[in-house]
């Protein structure tokens, strides 16, 4: 056998992560890996139903892009105002991270209410899961199931944040509780600015 | 690891023991339980399907009273069994082969081999386990709901899937299997990320990557690939839903007709399925064969007394399948329509694939030369999955290519290369595993003789099994018929069902003398000694079975890696991973 001792990398400690992470964080980040390929699986099947159809409805027309804009504004606030709960939470200073993460939620919460809205306005113009006053059919289908695949996302991502501001008011969340909820969180907005480009603008 | 301050603690209820038990050893046996129990029912809905094959409409009212639907007046029903073969492929691949080697072995192994407590995530675990199990129950209980369980083929193709009126299978047993299936990735998934951040995260002092053996890395890869895969999977389960219940044709075209009833549906089509179904589909044929390989390559050494082949080679090899596996989901679907050129892609990419497989085969094979064999029952098994993975391997080259595939497409040809591979290595490698990992479960040895008696009904069965429906497909007969008796061109293949059904029986009724061999040497089989195969794994240092928390108060220190069988100037043939290096010399 060729082996030689050299080849071998110095010894290993044990317990300390290759990625220099705790194994709660470096699940999550595989979480969100797996969780943004089912969005990335979503976005692709949406790409291909789009090239496929014949006509695809002028999304300028009939949606009001400067309402989604603010509705992008305010799901990227949010993002903003998580990035200071998790520093906050990092220094210890506990009435920083309950504003800001209660801010946070209101953002979602905002953001939730401005799609409601904005799902009203289609649905009473005709959009439905079969049905697409615009031309080509599944037009609807992929827009309530994609947008709605991702508000169940930001509901998710609500209820985690209150349940962290809840916790974080009694004192019993920890600060890598806070930014592991804040990762899930930028995840959600990340993946709002996929939708946001693919499915609005381009 | 310093969370667990008291590691021999354990609960003491019964409950909390054995049945909502959060310790990976108990974990990883009752997924090999569900497993071999969700064997028992896969491989009787298969006898069905064989007495239909040999004797096609033939009355047998003892069964009518099982299933008065599909069976009634004793005499199967078309749709009846294609509710049998869509759930004996379902069963068997998610809910027997999935379970046993990665949820089953994954979780029994993974803390064990690399010197661990317990996984990262000893609730999550649990949980993953009680997942799953109402996910059995839903796919056995769909049997029973209106119109039978799925009749759509395991790959759940559309229109028979999406459209609820298009057989009666497609009703509520279609439904029910989308559940189940759902359930079963939740849990998967859930096991994944587990034995991904425990094998990332927790290994003990001196265990580099480097030096984990081959069956972890195996589990790992298999763990990333499902990982990576089953959101594929996932997202277009939900859209089949959303076509069922909710009104929308991703899978549907316009202009489809059933019973004279013209669909509604527009827009879709179901060739976006096929493409998703796949994109999951072939890489988890590695996630099932991969740690078949791993567990086989873990076993050689042990019964050659010599280092493995080409440790380094194989790890390489594994991440290339990997990859590769990703890439070659079309090789499913020449016949689709696709493109010649797209074609010549995933054909490409398919044959390539037999470069790391048959780096990996020749590595097994030359992890044999030279050494000084020895044939207990899992040496056995593990030659047989060596020969299956050589032979079975050879039919991947027919269907890889598309030039031939499109002849052999949806044949028996396609049936026999796939039991021969996704079913019998990952068959045997289990029954390897569980024969060599049965004294560390119970701390008993299983029955040697019984054990043997048992690979010499399976092993050659095999082959007179699927190497006749090679032949078959080559003559064309095509799979997931209902009765053959009506074609002229295949009135020669007669007597081959009949060969074909007589051996399954055999088969199936060998497979009660290990359920029979692993129960009673649980409670009778003769006490296993601390280390009885002299093996240099971690996992042999320990009690048998490990206390919880597996080991005492210290962890153990690793300082070589796993395969140090006769190294030159030690003082036995087979050095453990513990043993410092003043000891004996390290060899990698």
């Amino acid at each position: 056998m060729e082996i030689t001792a050299a080849a071998q990398p110095a010894n290993w400690d044990g317990g300390v992560s290759p990625f220099g992470i705790g194994w709660s964080k470096l699940m999550m980040w595989l979480f969100i890996v797996s969780d943004g390929l089912v969005f990335a699986g979503f976005l692709a099947i949406y790409g291909f139903i789009r090239l496929a159809s014949p006509d695809w409805p002028d999304r300028s027309r009939m949606f009001h892009l400067d309402f989604i804009a603010l509705m992008t504004f305010t799901l990227i606030s949010s993002s903003a105002t998580m990035a200071t709960a998790v520093a906050a939470a990092r220094e210890g200073n506990r009435k920083t991270v309950l504003r800001f993460l209660l801010l946070t939620v209101l953002g979602g919460c905002a953001f939730l209410g401005m799609q409601a809205y904005e799902w009203t306005g289609l649905i009473r113009e005709g959009a439905g899961l079969g049905s697409n006053p615009w031309g080509a059919p599944l037009f609807g289908a992929c827009f309530f199931v994609l947008t709605g695949f991702h508000g169940s996302h930001v509901l998710s991502g609500v209820i985690v944040l209150a349940m962290t501001a809840v916790r974080s008011r009694m004192g019993m969340a920890r600060a890598e509780g806070v930014e592991l909820a804040g990762l899930y969180w930028h995840f959600v907005d990340l993946v709002w600015v996929f939708i946001f480009t693919l499915f609005y603008l381009i | 690891m310093a969370e667990l301050a008291n590691p021999v603690h354990q609960p003491s209820s019964f409950l909390r023991r054995y049945i909502f038990s959060q310790d990976h050893k108990v974990i990883g046996i009752q997924y090999l339980i569900t497993a071999m129990f969700m064997g028992i029912v896969g491989g009787l809905l298969a006898m069905l399907m064989r007495i239909q094959l040999a004797w096609p409409g033939q009355n047998m009212p003892l069964l009518s009273k099982l299933f008065p639907d599909g069976m009634a007046g004793g005499v199967m029903k078309p749709e009846f069994y294609l509710s049998l073969i869509t759930m004996h492929g379902t069963i068997m691949i998610f809910f027997v082969v999935s379970l046993a080697l990665v949820g089953g072995f994954g979780n029994f192994l993974i803390p064990l081999q690399i010197g661990a407590r317990d996984m990262a995530f000893p609730f999550l675990n649990m949980l993953s386990f009680w997942t799953i199990v109402p996910g059995c129950l839903i796919m056995m209980g769909s049997f029973f709901v209106e119109g039978g369980a799925a009749a759509s083929g395991w790959t759940a193709y559309p229109p028979l899937s999406a459209v609820r009126s298009a057989v009666p299978g497609s009703n509520w047993g279609q439904t029910w299997w989308i559940v189940g299936m759902a359930l079963f990735i939740i849990s998967f998934t859930m096991g994944g990320l587990n034995f991904v951040t425990t094998i990332l995260d927790q290994r003990t002092k001196g265990m580099s990557m480097m030096r984990m053996p081959l069956v972890v890395w195996a589990l790992f890869i298999a763990s990333v690939i499902g990982l990576l895969t089953f959101p594929a999977l996932l997202a277009a389960a939900i859209l089949l839903l959303f076509d069922r219940h909710f009104g929308t044709s991703f899978y549907l075209p316009s202009g489809l007709y059933f019973g004279n009833h013209l669909l509604p549906n527009k827009g879709g089509t179901p060739l976006l399925w096929q493409h998703l179904f796949w994109f999951l589909g072939h890489p988890e044929v590695y996630v099932l064969i991969l740690p078949a390989l791993g567990i086989t390559l873990d076993l050689l050494p042990v019964f050659t007394r010599k280092p493995v082949f080409g440790y380094r080679m194989t790890i390489y090899c594994l991440y290339a399948i990997a990859i590769l596996s990703m890439i070659v989901w079309g090789h499913h679907m020449y016949v689709s329509g696709m493109s010649p050129y797209v074609g010549e892609f995933f054909a490409i990419g398919t044959l390539s694939i037999t470069l790391p497989s048959t780096i990996i085969g020749v590595n097994m094979i030359a992890s044999l030369w030279g050494g000084s064999l020895r044939f207990p029952a899992p040496m056995l098994f593990v030659i047989g999955v060596i020969v299956f993975f050589g032979t079975g391997g050879f039919g991947g080259l027919f269907l890889g290519n598309a030039t031939s595939d499109i002849q052999l497409h949806d044949t028996y040809f396609v049936v026999g290369h796939f039991h021969l591979m996704i079913g019998g290595i990952t068959l045997l490698a289990a029954f390897a595993a569980v024969y060599y990992w049965f004294p560390k479960m119970f701390g008993r040895m299983m029955s040697d003789r019984l054990a043997k008696l048992h690979f010499w009904l399976t092993f050659p069965t095999f082959y007179a099994l699927f190497l006749v429906m090679h032949y078959q497909g080559l003559a064309g007969m095509p799979r997931r018929y209902y009765a053959f008796d009506k074609y002229e061109f295949l009135s020669g293949m007669v007597k081959s069902q009949v060969h074909i059904s007589l051996v399954a029986f055999v088969l199936g009724a060998a497979q009660f003398i290990f359920l029979f061999n692993f129960f009673w040497s649980i409670f009778r089989g003769a006490k296993a000694e601390p280390n009885p195969w002299n093996a240099a794994t971690l996992e042999w240092t320990t009690a048998s079975p490990p206390p919880h928390g597996n080991w005492g108060e210290e962890l153990p220190e690793v300082h070589r890696w796993p395969y140090d069988y006769s190294v030159p100037g030690a003082a036995s043939d087979c050095t453990p991973q513990t043993v410092p290096p003043g000891i004996a010399p390290v060899a990698m």
